[in-house]
């Protein structure tokens, strides 16, 4: 799977003699069945069922009378070499869209966030202020938020009249894109922000006076000390980012609008095709959206090391206890 | 110069980041309150303040205080439902010994990370037959799927760092592993319980594609989806003053929950990211 | 990977309880149900159709009409109307269609048949009619319809002495004329709804169909290859690209198009008769009150041919009370309710005595204009994948005005699309 399987021996040794392990076990199957019911249910059940409905294709012949025939036959692999062949510009398109707006505003987030984590790790006074409105964009629900972005960037809107530009920014092509892309960074940045800034501050404050003493400046030790410190808990958010990134929906759909190429992406395409009531196609797209999100997902913590079970550090702490 | 810097610097960072966060919000505050008839002034103060918008919000035909109630009632029951599963599993994956305990975690993250609009169809055909559509559990068991997830997570590194150490000592003094639990281990559980609470429900209040897709009563449509579907006067009209309004209000309970628990929720976020 | 088998199986545990409790609430429809009904309908800002659901409600205690308002636009509509057939519910009883949809949700069996003797249907006009029809039998009833009209700044053309144009030529001299005047300072020509969405199909149609042409003919062939098509995309194309048009209407839906024009930018503008009063208005929300006139759109020789506009509406498959809803329809499209409907609101009726009533041509000083453009007006395609046509001529033609593909490789593209699109039906 995803992660590596380790075996963490918290305080395993003394339970171990008294010959319990079994117990544990037990007892953990009967706390997590609540747990694994609900998502069998939500989340098995729908994938198995995607993945069935990618090989089925229905509702696009007539009858004699002209009606359309219901039911649904086996297509075998041909919503997916439809996706490959006669599909493929738009596919490719939605996969652009998706693959630029999560690299941009993933980088554009990483970027900010720190700015901002270092800002408030600086900052004496306002820590109470700065905490309650970095918490607005990320509380305001994103259906809203694409609402209130399309409002700022009318084609008479106060974007166009503060930047002193006559920009479409809600039509098709690169303004689009960029529009989206501001309107996510301005949502989950400071969200990273947050994140970052909780790593900064579990670093001990001696570890910038040793490096101010060997002479590093203000950069040098943002970049050789502070940032190497707060690696594991960046690699976190970013992959949280991505993931929800490769994802996204709301925002395009509610701020350009469905069946724009220049935001349409992996969700909204298969979103539409299901609306067009061709859920085979629909089904198919959704597998393939899962699959890429699985491989980044996988590239990303095998090649990055995301710790993400806490596992590694705690083994670490472990052998220097 | 550099002590310049050094001295305001700081505060100067501070202003943007509050500016940055800030400003499109006291957009959508400043352009509820103007009339429909001068909607597009660019003034930064609205003349004359107009409460138009909110009237409309509330009027008969848009029934946004109905929406509130359901984005409440959904909202609230998959916070409860999510936070009793989700910390029975935190605890069991913090606090027990098991095998494959690391493959558990990992196959519960790996769901959140499955793509909400590949659930929808089969949920939707499954909710059809089984005569869910338009109900309130069509939109709260979906919710799960992704409120789950993230409530394990936060949870299974909030009881990690609970000094378990204590429940070993009551117990030596004589409590049963049950009372040793919920005199010594729960109350030192609540904060974080608490916070993943929080956080839940702000997801779960969000939450629109699910919403929109299960539900085509007017009367059972959640403020997310309510505020993308009102109508204005004419038939092409787009009501922005309107959905201004609606999302000042649909947003403003967030912020005040926000702004009185802000410590625990950053404490919150921060911990499921970092421990 | 024990935990991954695990999961298979439960969840196909699951799958199977969700297969056997497939007989559950799913509602077959009722094709002679009598009781209270609901109308999912778009909103009417002037409260007209309230009224008269009141009416009818005062008249039938036991069958009540509940007004259900759809989301604003044609996608979160038909969205709504897609998603209430998936799930087979009878929320709603009589559903209010776009016309192009007719063909598709017949075929879909989301829509049932109508009798013709119930509903008086020689006192329609002939395309709406026409656009109700699937293989010959009547799935729906035309409840609004509409053309086109080229609304125009009277004052304006009065004072460069030049006549409202009837074709594109003299539109483009007409304007020639108008924005060399000085009160004219900063305004542009025309703008039609060009914005990626229904309302590009139906400008393109228009286009097309005003240069003589037909992009899709009654046996669902497209014909792209022609010069008249040529002729209409170039006229939109053109009209981008030397400024005719003014490069923000890219954006323009029927919404903002108005406003450009109740703002003074536009001295020429499609839009449907909606916007009449809007745009008529003395409360100084228009600038415009009182100082424009209407007329049918330009073509390339002579008088151009609309796009069919307006909604209609039909029995949902699913209802549990068709014979209520039938009736219901049948009152709401009769020619009393439509008269006294058309006081109220400013929506074109269907209904071609509504017309000609001295009283409304009083009220509404522009219907013999609406008349004469409805009665050349064509329907939209009858074909059921029209969804996915009016994408793929959305696709090209947004495209080629954006200047992104030559007109003719635009055509060629639209060519090639629409006719999989018909050997696949």
């Amino acid at each position: 799977m995803l992660l590596t399987e380790r075996t963490t021996p918290t305080r395993g040794p003394d339970r171990a003699r008294r010959g319990r392990a079994d117990r544990p076990g037990r007892k953990a199957a009967l706390l997590l069945s609540p747990t694994f019911l609900v998502l069998a249910l939500v989340v098995g059940y729908p994938l198995l069922a995607a993945l069935r409905e990618s090989l089925f294709r229905g509702g696009d012949e007539l009858d004699e009378s002209g009606f359309i025939v219901t039911g649904e036959r086996f297509v075998g692999l041909d919503n997916y070499t439809a996706v490959f062949g006669e599909a493929s510009a738009r596919f490719w398109n939605a996969f652009a869209n998706t693959t630029l707006f999560t690299v941009t505003t993933v980088a554009a987030e990483v970027v900010i966030g720190t700015a901002m984590a270092v800002v408030m790790h600086r900052a004496m006074r306002g820590r109470g202020l700065v905490r309650a409105s970095i918490l607005v964009p990320w509380a305001i629900p994103t259906a809203v938020a694409g609402l209130l972005w399309r409002w700022i960037f009318q084609a008479d809107g106060v974007a166009n009249s503060l930047l002193g530009t006559e920009l479409l920014w809600t039509a098709d092509g690169w303004p689009a894109k960029l529009a989206v892309i501001i309107a996510d960074t301005w949502k989950t940045a400071p969200f990273v922000g947050l994140l970052v800034l909780a790593g900064l501050q579990l670093i001990p404050q001696d570890v910038h006076e040793a490096a101010r003493l060997d002479g590093a400046g203000a950069w040098q030790q943002f970049w050789r000390v502070t940032l190497p410190l707060v690696k594991p808990a960046l690699l976190v958010a970013v992959l949280f980012r991505l993931l929800d990134a490769l994802r996204m929906f709301d925002l395009p759909f509610v701020l350009v609008g469905a069946q724009k190429g220049a935001v349409e992406t992996l969700s909204m395409l298969a979103w539409d095709e299901a609306n067009q009531v061709r859920y085979g196609p629909a089904a198919a797209y959704a597998v393939l959206l899962f699959l890429y999100v699985a491989v980044v997902a996988f590239v990303f913590v095998r090649l990055l090391g995301a710790d993400l079970l806490g596992d590694r550090r705690a083994r670490r702490a472990g052998a220097r206890a | 110069m550099s002590a310049l810097v050094r001295r305001w610097g700081p505060n100067l960072g501070i202003a943007v980041i509050v500016l940055y966060c800030l400003a499109p919000f006291y957009w959508m505050v400043v352009s509820s309150f103007r009339r429909s008839s001068d909607i597009f002034d660019l003034s930064a103060l609205p003349s004359p303040w107009s409460l138009e918008n909110y009237r409309a919000v509330f009027s008969g035909s848009n029934d946004f205080g109905r929406a509130l109630v359901n984005s409440l009632v959904v909202a609230g029951v998959t916070t409860a439902a999510t936070v009793v599963i989700a910390t029975l599993a935190g605890f069991a994956l913090a606090r027990l010994d098991f095998r494959f305990k690391n493959a558990v975690l990992a196959v519960v993250i790996a769901t959140s990370m499955f793509p909400g609009i590949s659930l929808l169809v089969p949920l939707l055909k499954l909710f059809t037959d089984i005569g869910w559509i338009n109900t309130y559990q069509s939109m709260i068991v979906p919710n799960l799927s992704f409120a789950l997830p993230l409530a394990i997570w936060y949870l299974t590194m909030f009881f990690r760092q609970l000094p378990f150490e204590l429940e070993e000592a009551a117990r030596v003094d004589g409590c049963t592993p049950g009372q040793a639990f919920r005199k010594v281990i729960l109350p030192l559980a609540v904060p974080g319980v608490f916070t993943t609470a929080i956080i839940v429900f702000v997801v779960a209040w969000n939450e629109f594609i699910i919403a929109l897709t299960m539900v085509n009563e007017p009367a059972m449509q959640t403020v997310t989806v309510r505020i993308s579907q009102f109508v204005g006067v004419a038939a092409h009209d787009s009501p922005f003053g309107t959905r201004m309004a609606a999302g000042v209000v649909a947003t403003i309970p967030l912020v005040i929950a926000v702004l009185l628990f802000q410590r625990r929720i950053v404490a919150g976020l921060t911990s499921g990211g970092l421990k | 990977m024990r935990k991954a088998a695990i999961a298979v199986l439960m969840a196909s545990a699951l799958a199977a309880v969700g297969c056997g409790s497939d007989t559950g609430s799913r509602t077959p429809g009722d094709a002679d149900g009598r009781g209270p009904i609901t109308f999912a309908t778009l909103k009417d800002g002037t409260g007209t159709v309230p009224e008269l659901v009141q009416r009818w409600n005062a008249d039938h205690p036991d069958e009540k009409v509940t007004i259900v308002e759809l989301p604003e636009g044609a996608d979160g509509q038909r969205q709504k109307l897609v998603q209430q057939a998936q799930t087979k519910s009878d929320v709603y009883d009589v559903i209010t269609i776009d016309i192009p949809w007719n063909a598709e949700f017949a075929a879909r069996r989301w829509i049932t048949e109508l009798p013709r003797e119930q509903f008086a249907v020689d006192g329609f006009f002939d395309a709406p009619l026409r656009g109700s029809e699937y293989r010959g039998k009547l799935y729906s009833i035309p409840h609004f319809t509409g053309s086109a009209m080229l609304y125009y700044r009277e004052d304006l053309l009065d004072r460069a002495g030049v006549e409202p144009p009837s074709t594109w030529t003299e539109l483009r001299a007409a304007c020639a004329k108008v924005l060399a005047l000085p009160a004219a300072e900063g305004m542009s020509c025309y703008a039609g709804q060009h914005d990626k969405y229904e309302g590009l199909t139906v400008n393109f149609l228009e286009a097309v169909g005003s240069a003589g042409g037909e992009v899709i003919d009654e046996q669902g062939n497209p014909h792209l290859d022609t010069p008249e098509a040529k002729a209409g995309l170039e006229f939109l194309v053109d009209g981008f690209r030397d400024g005719m048009i003014p490069a923000e209407a890219i954006t323009y839906k029927e919404e903002e198009g108005r406003r450009a024009f109740q703002q003074g930018d536009l001295v020429f503008h499609r839009n449907w008769a909606y916007i009449y009063a809007l745009a008529n208005a003395d409360d100084g929300s228009s600038e415009v009150a009182g100082k424009f006139g209407v007329t049918v759109i330009p073509g390339a020789d002579g008088p151009g041919v609309s796009s069919l506009g307006g909604n209609n509406l039909a029995v949902s498959a699913f209802s549990t009370k068709q014979a209520t809803a039938r009736d219901f329809i049948a009152y709401l499209t009769s020619l009393d309710t439509q008269l006294e409907h058309a006081k109220g609101s400013a929506y074109p009726m269907t209904r071609t005595e509504v017309y000609t009533d001295p009283g409304l041509r009083e009220q509404y000083p522009y219907l013999p204009v609406l008349k004469d453009g409805i009665e050349q007006a064509r329907p939209r395609p009858s074909i059921v994948r029209y969804g996915d046509a009016s994408t793929a001529i959305q696709e090209s033609v947004y495209a080629a005005l954006k200047g992104e593909r030559t007109v003719d490789a635009a055509l060629a593209e639209m060519q090639r699309a629409l006719s999989e699109i018909a050997e696949g039906s």
